[in-house]
C-alpha cells in the first residue's frame, strides 16, 4: 500500500480536470472496490479525487417515462425507489442481490458498473495478470476458473464482471451520461464495458478523466414484467456463478418481445441478442427458452482449471435462463 | 469414579459474563492492547514454494521515513531452538512453502510498515515444487503416529476376507478438501521485551492457551518461564488455529527483541492466515463396508491419504473414529501421508473426527440404501455393546437415544427412502442423517488456586475463553464445588501469572480446568473449612481419571438435515438442520447451545461451501479471503436446532460433563450430503456439495 493524495474539488468539471491531468489519479466514489484494491496493492494511485458529493444523488423522471439516476445515488436507495420497483423490477431485484447491506449503502450508481472485473489472480499481486500488469501473463488460465468467463474471453484474460446492477442495466438499454475532459457525451450501457481482447487492462471504453454523471433508463413497458435471477455458491454475499436479467412480453402464447442480459459469464454484462432474436415470435415454451439459451451459448468456451473448471456454467446458465423465462411467462408446468 | 457435584449453578442458563464487554466493544483483544508508543510489524512472504532466498534488498524499505528496521534471515537474531521448522522464523534462506516469512519491517506506523514491505525486493533460487495431493502417488509414507499419539494403522480380524465373503459389500472413495479455520479475529500479538536487558518478555497474544505459548517461546528463545508472561483475556475465535503457536507469535517476539522497551504489534492479514496459521489437510478416504443382509457390519475399513508439509509433519487422525464407531469384528484403518511443498497443516475444529466421519457416514447411508434399510435403523443395528477397539464398556453411550430423539423431533418416521422422487415448487427435497462422535478428553496438566477475600471466592487458572464460555462456566463449577452462590465466585483466566493450564483444545477445557478448580476447592475446604478468613488460599491440580482404565469415554450425537436442490440450477439449500447430542451433563445450556449451533453451522459450511483452492502451480491458496473462501451467511441458515438428552455419566469428571466444542461439526456434512442424495439421487462423495455436483440431477 502506497501513500496517495486526496482531493475534493468543488465540482465535477474540476474533478474531471484534476484526474485528467495526472495519469496516476483515480476517482473515488463509494470506495467499495478501489479501497480493497489499495489495500491489496492492486491499485496504486497517486491521487484520489473524491466525487461523491459532485454528482447528483437524485433519481429524476425523464419526459419519456424513463428515469435519470444520478451517479451518486447509493445502490440501496436505488433499490428502494418506488419508481424503480414499479417500472424496472429487474433492476430493483439485481441491486439487493449484490454485495452486502453495508456495501450497498456505500456503493454508487456511477461506481458500481466501474468496479473492476473479479478474479482471484487479479487481486493477488504475487501472481501474473495481464490486467494488472499488461504482458505479464494470465495466471487464471488453467488455475481456479470456477468464477471465470465462458463467453468473449481471450488468451489474455478470462475474468468476469461482477456487477449485478450492470446486468440489469444492460438488459434495459440504459444510457450512460459521461463528463470528460472534452465535454459531455452519452454511451449506450451495452457499449460501456469492453471484452478483454489483447488489452484486458481496460474494462470500459471510458478514457482517463471520464466521469459517469448519471445513468438514464429509458421507458420500457416490457420491463414491468422483468426479473433478475442470480445463482451463486451461497445464498447471499457471493458473486454470481451465472445470472440472468430478463424482461418478457408474452401474448397469445408467443413471445412478443424480450430483453436478456447475462452475468457471471463474460468480461462485461452480456446482452444476449441472439437469444432475444431466437425468442421473438417463438412459442413461450421451455423448448423455446432452451433454444434461446443454446443460441446465447453458441460460442461458449468453458475454461479448464485445477478446481474442476467452469464447464458447468453451460448447463447452469441454460437451466437458469429457462427457469427465469418460464417464471416470467407465468407457466406452471414443467416440460 | 469421582463424586459428581450436586448441580446448583451447573445446569443454569446463565448469560456469558464477558458478553456485555464484547457487545460494548470494551473487551480488549491482543492487537488493541493499550500500550505506549507501539511499533508495527509487517512481513514479506515467499513467492516461491520451494527454493532458497538468494538476496533481500532492503535498501528502499529501510530508507523510508518511519521505518525502524528491516529484518531478514541474515540479520535476525539466532533462535536458541530451530527444531520446529515452522517456528524457525528468519533463521535461514531455505523456503519450505509459499507464504513463508522471508523478511519483516518494523515501523512507527502500520501504514509505513505496509508501504515498506512492498519495497523489499527478494530474489530466489526457485526449485521445482510439488503441491499436488493424490492417492496414487508413489511416495506416500506411514507416519509414526497420527494426531496426537494414535497408531497410524490398526488391523482387527481379516477385512479382506470379510469383503470377499460378506453378502453385501460397499467400496467407495470420499474426499474432503483443504479447509482453513478462519476465526473472525486474525492471529495477533503485541510483544514487549523489557528495556533493562533482563530479558523479560510480555506477549499479549490471541491464543487458545497462554501457558502453551509460554512453553514454546521459552524453548525457542532459551528463557526461563519466569521471564515470559503471556496474557489473553479474550479470543475472537480460534477453532484450533490458535491452539499451538504459529510463526506469527515467534515473529512478533523476534521483532520486539530488536527494540527492547518498545511494544510491537503484529497481526496477520486474512490472506496471510491462509499460509501461516495452520489448516485442515485435504483427505482422501477409501471406505470398505462388508455387511450381512440385515445390515449388521461384518467389517469396516478406511484407508486415508492426506498431506503434510515437507518441513513439519502433522498427521490428521482421520481414520480414528472408524476404530470404535460401529460394531464390526473385522476392521482396518490406515493413514498415508504425502509430504508436500505446502504450508504446515494443524488442528482445525475436531481434527480427525470432523473429516473422518464424512466418508464412513456417507458410506453407511449408501449401505442403507443398497440394503433397503432405514439409515437410522442401520446405525442402531450396528451399535456396539463395548468399545470395539479396546473392549472396554462405554462410560455412557447414547447414540441410539440421539438417533431416536432426533428422528422424533425431525419427523423422520414414514420417510420414503427412495431418492429423487419429491419435487416441490421446482425443488427436489430430501432428508438425511449422520452420526456424530467426539472423545471425552482430559489434559494431564492444569492447576488452579482458590482464594477467599471479602466474602468472595476467586479462582485463578490460565485457561482460555475463545468465545466458548470459560469465563462463565468455570465460576459455575467452582461455586458448586464450594457450595456457594455463583454470584459470589469469580474465576480469572487468560494469564500465565495464573496457575498453569492446558490448551483449550480437544474439547477438554471444561473437564480439565473444571477438575483442577474442583481439586483446589477440595484443598481449600480441607484447610479452611466452611468459615475461611480473608486471604485464605489453596491450590489443586487435575488428576488422571482412574475410570479411563475401565471405560471408554465419548460424546455422541445424531444430525438430521433437510436439503432442497433446485431442479433447474442445482442450488443446494438446507432449510432444516437438527442435531441431538449426548454429552454428559450440560454445564450451561445457553452457552452449550451456542457451541453446538456454531459447530453445526461450521459443518454446514463444510457441507456446502468451504474449500481452500491450493493452486498446484504456485503452491498457495488462491481464494485466500472471505469473499472467495465461503463460510455460511445468515441466509444459508434457516431452522437450525441443537438439542441434547439428559445423560448421567458418573465416570467422566466431577461435573459429569463431556466436551461439546467440537462434536457439533462432526457428521454435519455427511447428513447434508446424504440428504442431497435423497433429494436428487445424485451421490456426492466429494465435498463441498456444490450445485455443479448435483446439477446432473436434471
Amino acid at each position: 500500500m502506497r501513500p496517495f493524495a486526496y482531493a475534493t474539488p468543488p465540482d465535477a468539471r474540476e474533478a474531471v480536470l484534476a484526474v485528467a491531468e495526472r495519469p496516476d489519479a483515480s476517482f473515488l466514489a463509494g470506495g467499495t472496490n478501489i479501497v480493497d484494491h489499495l489495500r491489496l496493492g492492486v491499485a496504486t494511485p497517486g491521487l484520489l479525487v473524491d466525487v461523491t458529493a459532485l454528482t447528483s444523488a437524485e433519481i429524476e423522471d425523464l419526459p419519456d417515462g424513463g428515469l435519470r439516476i444520478g451517479a451518486a445515488v447509493r445502490n440501496s436507495d436505488l433499490a428502494a425507489d418506488h419508481r424503480v420497483r414499479a417500472r424496472y423490477p429487474v433492476l430493483a431485484q439485481a441491486l439487493p442481490s449484490g454485495a452486502s447491506g453495508q456495501l450497498r449503502n456505500m456503493a454508487t450508481t456511477g461506481g458500481n458498473p466501474l468496479q473492476r472485473t473479479r478474479c482471484v489472480y487479479f487481486q493477488d499481486v504475487t501472481t501474473p495478470c495481464n490486467k494488472r500488469e499488461p504482458g505479464s501473463g494470465c495466471a487464471a488460465i488453467g488455475g481456479a476458473t470456477r468464477n471465470h468467463a465462458i463467453l468473449g474471453a481471450s488468451e489474455h484474460c478470462i475474468a468476469t464482471h461482477p456487477s449485478d446492477m450492470a446486468v440489469a442495466l444492460a438488459a434495459l438499454d440504459a444510457q450512460v451520461q459521461v463528463l470528460g475532459p472534452d465535454g459531455d457525451r452519452t454511451i449506450p450501457f451495452t457499449d460501456l464495458h469492453t471484452l478483454p481482447g489483447s488489452t484486458p487492462e481496460h474494462d470500459t471504453v471510458l478514457g482517463h478523466g471520464d466521469l459517469i454523471t448519471a445513468i438514464d433508463v429509458p421507458a420500457l413497458p416490457l420491463a414491468t414484467r422483468s426479473r433478475y435471477r442470480k445463482v451463486r455458491d451461497r445464498a447471499s454475499y457471493a458473486f454470481a456463478l451465472v445470472s440472468v436479467a430478463a424482461c418478457l412480453d408474452v401474448a397469445d402464447g408467443e413471445v412478443h418481445d424480450v430483453r436478456i442480459a447475462l452475468g457471471g459469464v463474460a468480461h462485461k454484462p452480456w446482452r444476449a441478442h441472439r437469444a432475444e432474436e431466437a425468442l421473438r415470435g417463438a412459442p413461450a415454451t421451455d423448448e423455446s427458452y432452451r433454444a434461446a439459451a443454446e443460441a446465447a451459448l453458441t460460442d461458449a468456451l468453458p475454461q479448464e482449471g485445477f478446481d474442476g473448471g467452469n464447464a458447468f456454467k453451460i448447463p447452469l446458465l441454460t437451466g437458469t435462463l429457462v427457469s427465469t423465462l418460464r417464471e416470467l411467462a407465468g407457466e406452471e408446468t414443467r416440460t | 469414579m469421582t463424586a459428581t457435584l450436586e448441580p446448583r449453578a451447573i445446569g443454569r442458563d446463565l448469560a456469558r459474563r464477558d458478553g456485555a464487554a464484547k457487545v460494548r466493544g470494551t473487551a480488549v483483544y491482543a492487537d488493541e492492547t493499550p500500550v505506549a508508543d507501539p511499533l508495527f510489524c509487517r512481513i514479506v512472504q515467499a513467492t516461491v514454494a520451494r527454493g532458497r532466498v538468494t538476496e533481500v534488498d532492503t535498501a528502499d524499505a529501510a530508507a523510508l521515513d518511519g521505518v525502524v528496521t528491516v529484518l531478514t534471515s541474515t540479520d535476525a537474531e539466532r533462535l536458541a531452538s530451530t527444531d520446529d521448522a515452522e517456528l524457525a522464523v528468519l533463521q535461514g534462506t531455505e523456503v519450505g512453502f509459499r507464504g513463508q516469512i522471508v523478511a519483516a519491517v518494523l515501523a512507527e506506523t502500520d501504514e509505513v510498515a505496509r508501504e515498506a514491505v512492498d519495497l523489499v525486493r527478494v530474489t530466489y533460487a526457485a526449485e521445482e515444487h510439488d503441491a499436488r495431493l493424490a492417492a496414487d502417488r508413489d511416495d506416500l509414507y506411514t507416519p509414526e503416529s497420527v494426531n496426537p499419539t494414535y497408531p497410524p494403522d490398526t488391523h482387527e480380524g481379516d477385512m479382506a476376507a470379510a469383503m470377499a465373503e460378506a453378502p453385501m459389500t460397499l467400496e467407495a472413495t470420499y474426499t474432503t478438501p483443504m479447509h482453513h479455520n478462519n476465526p473472525m479475529e486474525p492471529h495477533a500479538t503485541t510483544a514487549l521485551w523489557d528495556a533493562s536487558g533482563a530479558g523479560h518478555l510480555t506477549l499479549w497474544d490471541s491464543t487458545q492457551g497462554v501457558h502453551p505459548v509460554r512453553q514454546t517461546v521459552t524453548q525457542i528463545f532459551a528463557l526461563e518461564p519466569e521471564q515470559v508472561r503471556v496474557i489473553c483475556p479474550f479470543v475472537g475465535g480460534g477453532f484450533g488455529s490458535k491452539g499451538t503457536p504459529h510463526a506469527n507469535v515467534i515473529m512478533a517476539a523476534l521483532a520486539a527483541r530488536a527494540v527492547p522497551g518498545r511494544p510491537v504489534r503484529f497481526a496477520l492479514t486474512r490472506q496471510q492466515m491462509f499460509s501461516l496459521a495452520g489448516y485442515r489437510t485435504p483427505t482422501i478416504q477409501r471406505m470398505q463396508l462388508a455387511a450381512e443382509r440385515d445390515g449388521r457390519l461384518r467389517g469396516i475399513a478406511i484407508d486415508v491419504v492426506e498431506q503434510t508439509s515437507r518441513i513439519k509433519e502433522f498427521a490428521e487422525q482421520t481414520g480414528v473414529p472408524t476404530r470404535n464407531m460401529y460394531a464390526a469384528s473385522n476392521r482396518r484403518t490406515t493413514h498415508r501421508l504425502a509430504a508436500l511443498d505446502v504450508p504446515v497443516p494443524s488442528w482445525m475444529r475436531a481434527p480427525g473426527e470432523c473429516p473422518g466421519m464424512f466418508g464412513p457416514e456417507v458410506a453407511m447411508d449408501e449401505l442403507a440404501a443398497a440394503l433397503g434399510i432405514d439409515p437410522v435403523e442401520l446405525r442402531i443395528r450396528n451399535e456396539p455393546e463395548v468399545d470395539p477397539e479396546t473392549g472396554k464398556p462405554f462410560s455412557s453411550r447414547n447414540l441410539v437415544a440421539c438417533l431416536r430423539e432426533g428422528a422424533e423431533r425431525f419427523g423422520w418416521a414414514g420417510r420414503d427412502h427412495r431418492p429423487g422422487v419429491r419435487l416441490e415448487d421446482g425443488w427436489w427435497v430430501g432428508t438425511g442423517v449422520a452420526a456424530s462422535v467426539y472423545p471425552t478428553m482430559r489434559m494431564p496438566k492444569s492447576t488452579a488456586t482458590v482464594t477467599y477475600d471479602a466474602g468472595r471466592f476467586v479462582g485463578r487458572i490460565g485457561a482460555a475463553d475463545l468465545g466458548t464460555g470459560a469465563w462463565t462456566v468455570l465460576p459455575q463449577i467452582t461455586a458448586d464445588a464450594l457450595g456457594v452462590p455463583v454470584e459470589d465466585v469469580d474465576v480469572l483466566i487468560g494469564d500465565t501469572d495464573h496457575p498453569e493450564a492446558s490448551v483449550a483444545g480437544g474439547s477438554s477445557g471444561t473437564t480439565t480446568w473444571g477438575s483442577a478448580l474442583v481439586e483446589a476447592v477440595r484443598e481449600f475446604r480441607d484447610k479452611y473449612g466452611d468459615h475461611p478468613h480473608d486471604g485464605d488460599a489453596a491450590s489443586g491440580s487435575v488428576n488422571p481419571n482412574a475410570a479411563e482404565e475401565d471405560y471408554a469415554m465419548s460424546a455422541f450425537g445424531a444430525q438430521f438435515a433437510e436439503v432442497r436442490v433446485h431442479a433447474d440450477t442445482g442450488e443446494v439449500r438446507v432449510p432444516r438442520l437438527h442435531g441431538v447430542f449426548a454429552a454428559g451433563r450440560i454445564v450451561n445450556p445457553r452457552l452449550a447451545r451456542s457451541q453446538f449451533l456454531g459447530g453445526m453451522t461450521m459443518g454446514l459450511g463444510m457441507a456446502l461451501h468451504e474449500q481452500s483452492l491450493l493452486d498446484p502451480r504456485t503452491g498457495h491458496v488462491v481464494n485466500h479471503d472471505l469473499a472467495e473462501y465461503h463460510v455460511p451467511a445468515n441466509a444459508d441458515v434457516d431452522d437450525l436446532q441443537a438439542h441434547w438428552i439428559d445423560e448421567d455419566d458418573p465416570y467422566v469428571n466431577a461435573m459429569g460433563s463431556k466436551g461439546i466444542g467440537e462434536i457439533g461439526i462432526v457428521g454435519t456434512a455427511a447428513a447434508v450430503a446424504n440428504a442431497a442424495w435423497h433429494a436428487t439421487g445424485v451421490r456426492v462423495r466429494d465435498l463441498p456439495v456444490t450445485l455443479d455436483r448435483v446439477l446432473p440431477a436434471r
